[in-house]
C-alpha cells in the first residue's frame, strides 16, 4: 500500500493522452453563473444535444424558473435559410419582455463555431439596438472542458469592467486603502467571498472588488496597474485577458482550497501588497486540529483523479498534506504558467511529506486509466458519473468529481467540507463493512 | 431559433446509444465534441458495467482538417480493446453538419475490424431520440437479416409452439425493466414461448432466429413499429401493437392473440384465463367496483406523456375509474393522428404540442384534481399545488424504481389503481386540511427555545441571519449568540457570525 520512498521524485512529470475522457461540456457554467449572477440571462446558442445534457446534468434546478434558455438551432439556421441576427434579435427582445435582465450572456457553442456565426459581430450592434448589454462567450466542447466555460465568460465580463475616471484608492466606505486596489477573480458562492473578503480584511488587506459580482451592474472598476489574484485553477483565460488587455498585474499564488492553500494564497497577496500577515501559522494549525478526525481517516490511504475539473492539482496538494498518497493526477488542461505557484507548492507538499510527486496527466485517456486502476487498487478513485457505479461495483471506492465543484471548498472554513466529501465513501463502507454481500 | 427552457424527448444520438447499448457486444462510438457523451445509463439504471459508449471527439483539429483517420482508428482500438459484435458509429447535432464522409469511414474500418460496423441512419435535425431509436433498431435488424439472405444461411421454420417476439426493450425506457418482467408471466400463462427480447441483452448474431417466432409483439409506440412492418414485409410476420396497459387493453390484446393463433391453425380459447385473471388476479376490476372508487366519479384530470402512455392512461381513467379526462395530449408530435383516434372518445380536448409552457398554462386553466403526465407536469402541479402521478418518460432517477412496479399487464393494473387512487387522496387531504384550518401542529414542532443572552446585531450580520433558511434560523441565531456569549463578544458583526459558525460546524 505505501508508496512512500526514502527518496523523493524531484521534479514533475507531465504526460499528455489521447484526450478521450469523459466530462461535462463548458455550457454547464451556466447553471453556477446564472444563480451568482443574479440579474441577468444566460442563452445558451445551440442544438438539443446541448439543451439536453444542460436539463439532465442539471436536475431539479431546471424547473425552478431558472434564468437561462436555448436559441435552440434549426435546420433553417444551419443552411442559413434564417438570418441569425434577426432571429437572434426575436429571442432577445422576447427575453427583455418576460424577464428584462440587466444582461443578455450569449453562449456560444460547438454549433455556432462550426457554421461561423459572427456572434460578436452581432452582438454590439444588437446590444445598441435593444439597450441591454450583450456578453459574449464560446464556451463550447470543441476548445474547452467543464469549469473552463466560467473561464471564458469571466474573460468576457473582464472586458467589461467599468475604467474610473479618478484613482480609487479607497474602500467601499469611503476610507483611503493602503495599497494598490486589489480585486478577485472567479465565481465562488456569496457567502464564501464574503468569508474570504473578511479573511484578507485581518490582514489589512482591502479587496475592492470581484469579478463576478453578485449582480452584473455592480462589476468592479478595473485600472491600470490593480492587483489581481484568481481563487479558481481554471480561470487562466480570464488571467491572461486581465493582465494583457486590462493591464492589470495579476498575484501569483496557489489557490485557497484547503487550510495550506489559503495560507500560502493570503501570505502572497499580503507579500505581494508589502503587508506583514500575522496569525496565519495559527489559523493553519488549528484549522488543522478541527480537520483530526477526517485527516485520522485517510491518513496513507491513496487517491487517484481521473480529471475532468482542473480543481485536481489543488485537490491533489490538499490531500498530500492532509497525509494521503496520491497516484495519478489527471486533468483536462494544464496551464502551466498560471498554476505555476500552486505546482511549486505541490512540489514543495509532497517534499515535506516525503512522497513521490504524483505524475500529472493532461489530456487523460480513460481507458487507460480504468487499466492504471485495475493495477493500483487505490483506495479512492475521484471520477465522473460514468465511471462511479461501474467502479463500485468492482470494489473501488469513488467519489464523484462533480461534486467538488458544486459544494463549497474555498478558504479556511470550508476545508471540512472538502474532507467530508472524500472521506464519505470510506465512512460509508465502514459501516457497510459487515454485511458481507458488499 | 426557438427558444427553449425544456425539452420532453431527447437528440436523436441518445435514442441510437440507447438501442446500442442495450444489445449485448455492441458498442456505439460517437462523432462528438467533448462533453457530447453525457449519457445517462450507469446513473440512471445504475448500471453496474461501463456503458459500451466511446467518443471519438471532434477538437479544433478536426475542425480544420476533417477526422481522416480518427473514427477509424478509434474504432479499430476498441476493436481490439473490448472484441464487440458490431459498432454502431452515430454522429451528433454538431458533427453531423461537417458533413465528413461517416459512411466512407464505417466502410474502410469495416475493413480491418472483426466485428460489424453500421452508421447510425438519423437526420439530427429532423428526428428525435425516440424516433431515431426506432430507425436504428430496425437498421440493425435489417443489416443482419440482409447479410443472413445473402449468405442464404436461413432457418426460416417456425418454432414448434406458439412463439412470440417481443420488440421494443431499450435501456432508459420508463419502467421497462418492470413490464418485461410482466409480459413474460402473461406470455408463460398463454402458453406461448418467447422467442426473443428485442433488442435488451441479445447478441446480434441471434438476430437471424427472429423469423422462427410465429408473431411479434410491440408493446410500446415508441420503438419497434418500424422493425415490426420490415418484418411483416419481408418475411410476413404477423404483429401485435395493442399496449397491454389496463384491464379493457389487456383482454383486447390477448384475443387479438388468440385470433392470430387461430389464423395459424391453432385453437386456443383465452376467455376463461382473461375472466380469472379480471377477478382474482388484477384488483383493480374490483377497486372499480368499490366505494372508494365510487368518490372518483367524476373528478377531474388530466394526461400528458409519451403516446403510449398518456393514450393508454387516459382509457384507463375515463373507461375503468368513471374519472373526466378533460384533456389529454403527448409530446409524441409525429404520431399525433394514431394518438388522435385513440382518445378522441375518452377526454374533452385533445393537446399535441412538444411545449412545456403551454401544457402549465393549460394545467393552470382547467385546475385538473390531478395530473397524471411526466417529471415535468408533476414539478408543474407542485408549483399549482395539484398532485401528480407520474406516468411516463422522461424520468428522473425515481422513475427506476428498486421494487416491482410494472405499468404493462395484470401488476400493472393494480400499481396503476394505486397511483390513481393515492395522488386523489393526497389531493383530497390536503383539500380538507385547508377547510378546516390546516395542521395543528405546526406551533408544537417549532419550539423556540429562548434564551438569556441579549446582543445587538450588526445591521450586515443581521441581514445575513435573514438569508438563511427560517426552519434553522433560530437556532442558528442561537448558537450564534451562545458562542458570542461564551467568547465574550459584546455586539455580534459578520466576522463573529462566521466565527461561530466555524466553531460549531
Amino acid at each position: 500500500m505505501t508508496f512512500k520512498t526514502s527518496g523523493t521524485r524531484s521534479s514533475m512529470t507531465f504526460e499528455c493522452e489521447t484526450g478521450n475522457y469523459h466530462t461535462f461540456c463548458p455550457i454547464s457554467c451556466v447553471s453556477w453563473l446564472y444563480q451568482k449572477i443574479e440579474d441577468s440571462f444566460f442563452l445558451v446558442i445551440g442544438t438539443k444535444t446541448c439543451g439536453y445534457f444542460l436539463q439532465n446534468a442539471m436536475g431539479v434546478m431546471i424547473f425552478a424558473e431558472p434564468r437561462y434558455a436555448m436559441a435552440e438551432l434549426e435546420e433553417g439556421d444551419i443552411s442559413a435559410q434564417l438570418n441569425d441576427y434577426e432571429e437572434l434579435k426575436r429571442l432577445c427582445i422576447q427575453i427583455k419582455r418576460d424577464r428584462n435582465p440587466s444582461v443578455i450572456f450569449w453562449i456560444g457553442t460547438c454549433t455556432t463555431e462550426i457554421i461561423k456565426m459572427d456572434l460578436e459581430g452581432i452582438a454590439p450592434k444588437l446590444e445598441s439596438e435593444i439597450s441591454v448589454p450583450i456578453v459574449v462567450a464560446r464556451a463550447n466542447g470543441l476548445d474547452y472542458a467543464f469549469t473552463q466555460g466560467e473561464d471564458t465568460v469571466l474573460a468576457a465580463m473582464a472586458q467589461r469592467c467599468p475604467r474610473p475616471n479618478k484613482s480609487f484608492q479607497y474602500d467601499n466606505l469611503g476610507s483611503k486603502i493602503n495599497h494598490e486596489p486589489l480585486i478577485i477573480f472567479g465565481s465562488l458562492p456569496n457567502i464564501v467571498t464574503k468569508q474570504l473578503t473578511l479573511e484578507l480584511e485581518r490582514q489589512g488587506v482591502t479587496v475592492s472588488g470581484w469579478l463576478p459580482s453578485s449582480s452584473y451592474s455592480e462589476l468592479p472598476n478595473l485600472e491600470e496597474g490593480n492587483f489581481v489574484v484568481g481563487v479558481n485553477p481554471f480561470l487562466s483565460r480570464t488571467a491572461t485577458t486581465l493582465m494583457r488587455r486590462r493591464k492589470t498585474k495579476l498575484i501569483s499564488a496557489p489557490f485557497p482550497i484547503g487550510p495550506d492553500g489559503t495560507r500560502v494564497w493570503i501570505e502572497k497577496i499580503c507579500k505581494v501588497l508589502n503587508i506583514m500577515p500575522t496569525g496565519l501559522e495559527k489559523r493553519e494549525v488549528s484549522v488543522w486540529n478541527s480537520l483530526k478526525e477526517y485527516t485520522d481517516l485517510i491518513k496513507g490511504s491513496s487517491v487517484f483523479f481521473m480529471g475532468d475539473n482542473l480543481l485536481e492539482v489543488s485537490l491533489a496538494r490538499f490531500l498530500i498534506r492532509a497525509g494521503m498518497i496520491v497516484y495519478e493526477i489527471g486533468i483536462p488542461y494544464m496551464d502551466k504558467r498560471y498554476q505555476k505557484a500552486e505546482l511549486d507548492l505541490l512540489k514543495k507538499t509532497c517534499y515535506d511529506m516525503n512522497v513521490l510527486i504524483p505524475k500529472i496527466v493532461e489530456k487523460p485517456d480513460n481507458y487507460n486509466q480504468l487499466d492504471r486502476i485495475r493495477d493500483l487498487k487505490p483506495d479512492l478513485v475521484i471520477t465522473g458519473m460514468a465511471h462511479a457505479n461501474p467502479l463500485e461495483a468492482r470494489n473501488i471506492n469513488t467519489k464523484w468529481s462533480v461534486e467538488f465543484t458544486f459544494a463549497s471548498i474555498h478558504g479556511f472554513s470550508n476545508s471540512k467540507d472538502i474532507l467530508e466529501l472524500v472521506t464519505r465513501p470510506l465512512r460509508r463502507n465502514q459501516s457497510l463493512s459487515n454485511l458481507g454481500f458488499i | 431559433m426557438k427558444l427553449a427552457y425544456w425539452m420532453y424527448a431527447g437528440p436523436a444520438h441518445i435514442g441510437t446509444l440507447r438501442v446500442a447499448s442495450s444489445f449485448k457486444n455492441v458498442h456505439a462510438i460517437m462523432h462528438a465534441p467533448l462533453g457530447d457523451d453525457y449519457f445517462m445509463k450507469s446513473m440512471l439504471e445504475r448500471e453496474r458495467n461501463f456503458t459500451p459508449v466511446t467518443a471519438s471527439v471532434v477538437d479544433r483539429h478536426v475542425l480544420a482538417r476533417g477526422s481522416q483517420q480518427k473514427v477509424i482508428n478509434n474504432i479499430n482500438r476498441k476493436d481490439k480493446e473490448e472484441k464487440p459484435d458490431l459498432f454502431v458509429l452515430t454522429p451528433t447535432c454538431t458533427s453531423s453538419i461537417l458533413q465528413e464522409d461517416l459512411k466512407n469511414f464505417v466502410d474502410r474500418a469495416a475493413l480491418d475490424t472483426s466485428a460489424d460496423v453500421l452508421l447510425a441512419d438519423v437526420n439530427h435535425y429532423r428526428v428525435n431520440e425516440l424516433q431515431a431509436s426506432d430507425r436504428t433498431l430496425m437498421q440493425i435488424i435489417s443489416f443482419y437479416l440482409e447479410k443472413e439472405k445473402k449468405i442464404n444461411n436461413f432457418d426460416l421454420i417456425k418454432t414448434a409452439n406458439p412463439s412470440v417476439n417481443i420488440i421494443g426493450m431499450i435501456s432508459l425506457g420508463f419502467h421497462n425493466y418492470h413490464d418485461l418482467s410482466e409480459l413474460k408471466r402473461l406470455f408463460f400463462d398463454l402458453n406461448i414461448e418467447i422467442n426473443l427480447i428485442i433488442p435488451d441483452s441479445m447478441f446480434v448474431h441471434d438476430i437471424k432466429k427472429i423469423p422462427k417466432a410465429w408473431f411479434n409483439f410491440v408493446p410500446y409506440r415508441e420503438v419497434g413499429l418500424l422493425s415490426a412492418d420490415y418484418l411483416k414485409q419481408k418475411f410476413d410476420m404477423p404483429f401485435i401493437d395493442i399496449i397491454p396497459m389496463g384491464i379493457t387493453q389487456i383482454t383486447k390484446m390477448v384475443e387479438a392473440i388468440q385470433q392470430l393463433l387461430f389464423s395459424c391453425g391453432q385453437e386456443v380459447d383465452y376467455s376463461r384465463y382473461i375472466d380469472r385473471q379480471n377477478r382474482f388476479i388484477s384488483q383493480s376490476a374490483w377497486f372499480s367496483r368499490s366505494i372508494d372508487c365510487q368518490n372518483l366519479t367524476c373528478k377531474k384530470a388530466v394526461v400528458f406523456g409519451d403516446a403510449t402512455h398518456s393514450s393508454a392512461m387516459t382509457r384507463v381513467l375515463s373507461k375503468e375509474m368513471g374519472i373526466k379526462v378533460i384533456w389529454a395530449g403527448t409530446y409524441c408530435l409525429n404520431d399525433a393522428e394514431w394518438f388522435q383516434q385513440e382518445v378522441a372518445y375518452y377526454c374533452d380536448q385533445i393537446v399535441i404540442s412538444d411545449d412545456y409552457t403551454l401544457i402549465a398554462d393549460l394545467i393552470a386553466k382547467v385546475e385538473p384534481d390531478a395530473i397524471f403526465g411526466t417529471q415535468m407536469e408533476r414539478h408543474i402541479g407542485k408549483r399549482l399545488g395539484i398532485p401528480c402521478g407520474v406516468i411516463s418518460s422522461p424520468v428522473h432517477i425515481q422513475n427506476f424504481p428498486l421494487s416491482y412496479k410494472p405499468f404493462l399487464g395484470y401488476e400493472g393494473t393494480n400499481q396503476i389503481a394505486d397511483l390513481v387512487y393515492n395522488s386523489f387522496t393526497l389531493g383530497m387531504e390536503d383539500h380538507l386540511l385547508e377547510v378546516f384550518g390546516g395542521h395543528d401542529t405546526s406551533q408544537v414542532l417549532s419550539t423556540r427555545l429562548s434564551n438569556d443572552y441579549s446582543f445587538s446585531w450588526t445591521d450586515e450580520a443581521q441581514h445575513e441571519l435573514m438569508k438563511i433558511p427560517g426552519f434553522i434560523r433560530s437556532k442558528v441565531k442561537r448558537n450564534t449568540e451562545k458562542f458570542a456569549y461564551d467568547n465574550n463578544y459584546k455586539n455580534i458583526s459578520l466576522q463573529v457570525m462566521y466565527a461561530a459558525k466555524e466553531y460549531i460546524a
